[in-house]
């Protein structure tokens, strides 16, 4: 059962094979038998995902809901979810439970989805490990001594070790599309503003979003049709149609011309993945696409830009974690300065308070115009490249991250390390693109992503490029072994 | 660029963040080395170059004058860590 | 040595939307705690805030209506700063583009005279909560209610140079808030708050002193003593060899004092950039000239159509024009009672101002209504009543004894006009003081105020004074 794509099991349960009870159980069943090694799930909501399943068992017997009545599925734990805990990975929020549902969860709750619990994160998404989490590293389940990537990581894991048919993730600068690539599964970063930000809490305003993981393109495509659309409650979400995702997935290729950037294929780059990267691009020459060198030449910009633009945001968003009306508070504050440092200090991790630190530097009187209005110029400079290749290509392709899960604790002291490994995606994020990581060819035995990046808005141009690869090969059907099933 | 003490005692009360004597040195030695990451920035000529704030050039949408909110302070103040006759309570500020 | 006084102020004007700035929480004044305050309002992980239209049309308005250029694109930037009443740990404001760009306001300052105040800029910004200080144990009470309510906040250059100015500015936006109806200028509910950045320095020197800013000016009798009182401060500092410190003061208004506010002492670093969860803020040309299309009569141009219309002193159309209902009542009183201009704005301006004044009721639930005004000014004009007994009637109608006949008639006001019965009158006043008329007759003149006492006497006051003294000047002249 776990195994198959979001259709078969909307297609077996209306046929009556087995109910979404029996199928919420099924996932729940292997989240209790085989979470405990991986640590994806933050919290499981076995009650409430067995009680709407009998919901959505109603509505199917009735002969109503839609293609995701009765599906379960897990929400990164950055997703606001009322009445149930949402920590977003750190110990801040670890008895914040949520007065309201995000958008996402609202969405995905009106077209009948279960959910089966709360996924592992970096804290306040800000890690691309996994390893910053106040609730302990996910392991990726293709080796458990290696990270899953991140921020997103306990929903790359799960969906990989299929615990779950699919989860939701965020994606601020590779935090969708790193760990999708670790952990051998699809994971896709829409335009941003095409799926609320609405209930999903801010690590980086301008560059946050929301986007599906699972294990095919196809099912990416259910998944964020449900996701996507404009939402009157964020303001920065797009007022624009939202077109059928799966009605062109089978579209033919030919003549599909594709951008390869020279500058992700240069230094740095793991020959393994860089491999597995070509033979995915030489299945798409044979789909009948054109391949054409392209250049972005300020892609070596991106991770400072980022590195400031982030963090500035992140240092504003996360003021209001002040132990006054939500959240940790310290034990007996002398004072009000005292109350704010040290329910401050206490309930944000290493990661957190660094880049809190970094963008408060960077926002501070003397340093603004050097550091925050320098990375806004020089992401228009970004983006702009970007919009030239387009003019040219019509997606752009590359690895999703430059070498394979490294292991637990190899990169933990050294940040700036930790930080090139989105050298790839994280100039998506500031350009507004979207982006989306489908299994290439394992390297080294280990997964590896193909990166495709596509125009604005163009998410079912992405979603049928990619699922024709996984028509023609089999890299994503292929699952970790030994996992005690 | 790097970071003295100093510098991250007052960025880290500017962000009201305790940082104990013994985390200075480290902290002080990772944000020294990200600025240094940072720092390729300054290489770069961006003479007339527009900021840019957001991915998409949209206007701000306004939304229209109605109350649709209601009274939830009971569900909100479940979660405070203290509360008493309605009000949220923190240490005495002083004016 | 002569001192010059520097003021500028900078005004909060809260705007009378139904709804917040940005959720869609109540903005009504005096709930129970904390019942206002949405998820938005209180700052929740992962809520964002969506701008409310009116509030922007709103600062639109104030805009045209000052003529200052509404920016076609302005921006939202966060303040960052920790308080407990700010939940977000930033406020909402707008930094380098705000929506209302440079204009001015003609001041008048009594006798005619009238100043030219620039207004440097108004942006649109959410306001904070309430930190009720009361004892919890030792703690402070967090009242968010009022946290996102829109404000405008008007700056003006630093133009004004005495209290007196700063209050008649304060009250000319006051008054023009009032008239385009986008704040409902109450001062003790905190709707328009003042705070007045004061200076010193030798007269004739360019150079400006070192300012302080005054806060919790809730008044304008605040506003007043606050700035003078800062005045004396700042010079008594100096002329003793000292320096002024720029800070913050805040005016204690039982104490009559200004003193420093600690908690604002430190130098803030607000790290103000574009807030990246608001889009910038386009407004076309269409959508501002649409809103001018609404804008009423202002303040200027009502008072200079009361001066050539109805024949007024400036002075006399300022108080008129001071708030839109005062305008409206007088014109109604005019209007229906089709009497001289003037004598009704004395009556507006004297014994009905008194009145509310007195008794601290608005105009618009005035007991004496624009109607019952004008009924009495009627009698008046034809002289069914002397302006004296008017005044007795107008006092009846104000405790609710009905309208201005109906007060004569209970009362027997009525005016004597029966020459007849008055000319009975004088002949016995004249007769039974033999004494006075004969002093009269040999040129004691004042004594003829003597003989219209009596006369007025033995009528209660009613006998019509001009024919009173007509009568007494032709008797006296007998014999």
């Amino acid at each position: 059962m776990h195994n198959k794509s979001i259709t078969e099991l909307a297609a077996d349960l209306r046929a009556g094979d087995y109910s979404s009870v029996e199928l919420t159980q099924y996932f729940l069943d292997r989240i209790q038998r085989m979470d405990a090694g991986l640590n994806s799930f933050v919290t499981v909501c076995s009650d409430e995902a067995l009680s709407a399943a009998q919901a959505a068992d109603r509505q199917l017997q009735a002969g109503q809901g839609g293609l995701l009545t009765g599906i379960p599925i897990a929400h990164k734990d950055i997703f606001c979810t009322k009445g149930i805990r949402t920590t977003c990975g750190s110990k801040m929020l670890e008895n914040f439970i949520s007065p309201y549902d995000a958008t996402v969860v609202t969405r995905l709750k009106a077209a009948g989805v279960v959910n089966l619990g709360k996924t592992n994160m970096d804290e306040f998404a800000m890690g691309s490990s996994n390893e910053t989490s106040y609730y302990g590293p996910v392991r990726n389940p293709w080796d458990t001594e290696t990270v899953p990537g991140g921020s997103s990581g306990g929903s790359a894991a799960c969906v990989a070790a299929r615990l779950a048919p699919a989860a939701t993730g965020t994606d601020t600068g590779g935090s969708i599309r790193q760990p999708a690539a670790l952990c051998g599964i699809t994971g896709l970063k829409p335009t941003y503003g095409r799926v609320s930000r609405y209930g999903m809490i801010a690590f980086a305003s301008s560059l946050d979003q929301a986007g599906p993981m699972t294990t095919s393109a196809a099912d990416a495509a259910i998944l964020l049709q449900a996701m996507a659309g404009f939402d009157e409650r964020d303001s920065t979400s797009a007022d624009q149609p939202v077109p059928d995702y799966s009605a062109g997935l089978e579209d033919d290729l030919t003549g599909l011309k594709i951008g390869l950037p020279k500058e992700y294929f240069g230094e740095g780059l793991d020959d393994a993945v860089a491999k597995s990267v070509e033979e995915a691009i030489a299945e798409y020459r044979k789909l009948g696409a054109e391949v054409i060198e392209i250049s972005l030449p300020n892609t070596h910009l991106a991770v400072p830009t980022y590195y400031v633009v982030a963090p500035a945001e992140c240092s504003s968003n996360l003021s209001r974690f002040d132990g006054v009306r939500y959240g940790h508070r310290c034990e007996d504050p002398k004072d009000l300065e005292d109350l704010y440092k040290r329910s401050r200090a206490e309930g944000f991790g290493d990661e957190v308070k660094r880049r809190i630190l970094i963008g408060t530097y960077a926002l501070s009187a003397g340093y603004y115009d050097a550091y925050y209005l320098k990375a806004q110029k020089i992401r228009h400079l970004i983006s702009d490249d970007f919009t030239q290749a387009f003019k040219q290509v019509d997606v752009i392709m590359g690895p999703t991250a430059p070498d394979t899960g490294f292991r637990i604790g190899e990169r933990a002291g050294d940040p700036v390390s930790m930080y090139l490994s989105d050298i790839y995606t994280i100039a998506v994020n500031l350009a507004g693109l979207p982006g989306i990581s489908i299994p290439a060819a394992p390297a080294n035995g280990k997964p590896a992503g193909l990166q495709i990046i596509g125009n604005y808005f163009a998410e079912a141009k992405l979603l049928n490029v990619a699922h024709r690869l996984q028509m023609a090969t089999d890299y994503h059907k292929a699952a970790p072994a030994n996992l005690g099933q | 660029m790097s970071l003295d003490h100093a510098d991250v005692k007052k960025i880290a009360h500017l962000a009201r963040v305790d940082v104990s004597d013994e985390q200075m040195e480290s902290i002080a030695k990772d944000l020294s080395n990200i600025l240094g990451l940072v720092e390729q920035m300054s290489a770069v000529d961006t003479e007339g170059v527009v900021p840019m704030a957001h991915p998409l050039h949209m206007a701000q949408r306004l939304r229209s004058d109605e109350v649709t909110e209601t009274d939830a302070r009971e569900l909100f103040q479940s979660i405070a860590p203290q509360t008493e006759e309605g009000l949220y309570l923190v240490p005495k500020v002083i004016e | 040595m002569q001192w010059e006084t520097v003021i500028g102020l900078e005004i909060h004007a809260q705007l009378a939307t139904k709804s917040k700035i940005f959720s869609g929480a109540s903005t009504a004044y005096g709930a129970e705690p904390n019942t206002q305050a949405c998820n938005v309002d209180l700052g929740m992980p992962g809520v964002l805030p969506v701008l409310n239209r009116e509030a922007v049309c709103m600062a639109v308005k104030f805009g045209v209506a000052i003529g200052a250029k509404v920016a076609p694109r302005s921006v939202f930037a966060r303040k960052n700063y920790f308080y407990p009443d700010l939940p977000k740990g930033y406020q909402i404001s707008q930094m380098e583009l705000p929506i209302v760009g440079v204009g001015k306001l003609t001041i008048n300052l009594g006798d005619g005279e009238s100043k030219v105040i620039g207004i440097t800029r108004a942006h649109l910004e959410e306001d904070a909560g309430k930190s009720l200080h009361e004892d919890f144990h030792g703690m402070t009470g967090i009242d968010l209610n009022r946290a996102g309510t829109p404000l405008l906040e008007i700056v003006s250059e630093p133009d004004m140079s005495s209290a007196v100015e700063a209050v008649a500015y304060a009250k000319k936006i006051h008054a023009l808030v009032r008239y385009i109806e986008i704040c409902d200028g109450n001062m003790a509910e905190g709707s328009f708050r003042c705070d007045a950045n004061v200076s010193v320095r030798p007269k004739g020197q360019e150079k400006l002193g070192t300012r302080a800013e005054l806060k919790n000016l809730n008044s304008f009798r605040f506003l007043e003593k606050a700035i003078n009182l800062e005045v004396e401060r700042q010079i008594d500092i100096i002329e003793s060899g000292g320096k002024v410190a720029q800070e913050t003061r805040l005016y204690d208004a039982d104490r009559n004092e200004t003193r420093s506010m600690r908690s604002k002492e430190e130098a803030n670093d607000y790290r103000y950039f574009p807030d990246p969860d608001l889009l910038p803020v386009e407004l076309d040309d269409a959508f501002i000239d649409a809103i001018r299309e609404t804008l009423p009569e202002l303040p200027d141009e009502k008072r200079q159509r009361f001066e050539a219309d109805y024949v007024l002193s400036q002075q006399d159309a300022v108080v008129l024009t001071a708030s839109r209902e005062l305008a409206d009542y007088y014109e109604a009183v005019v209007a229906t009672a089709q009497t001289d201009p003037k004598i009704a704005a004395n009556w507006v301006s004297g014994e009905l101002a008194a009145a509310l004044n007195k008794e601290a009721v608005d105009v618009v639930n005035s007991p004496v209504t624009a109607e019952l005004l004008a009924g009495l000014l009627k009698r008046i004009a034809d002289q069914t009543i002397s302006g004296k007994i008017a005044k007795q009637v107008f006092e009846a109608m104000w405790q609710g004894e009905g309208d201005a006949d109906a007060v004569i008639e209970a009362k027997g006001l009525k005016q004597i006009t029966d020459s007849g019965a008055i000319e009975k009158l004088v002949d016995d006043v004249v007769t039974t003081n033999p004494k006075q008329a004969e002093q009269y007759r040999s040129g004691k003149d004042k004594l003829f105020g003597f003989f219209v006492g009596q006369v007025m006497k033995e009528t209660k006051g009613k006998a019509n004074p001009q024919q009173v003294n007509e009568l007494l000047k032709k008797r006296l002249a007998q014999d």
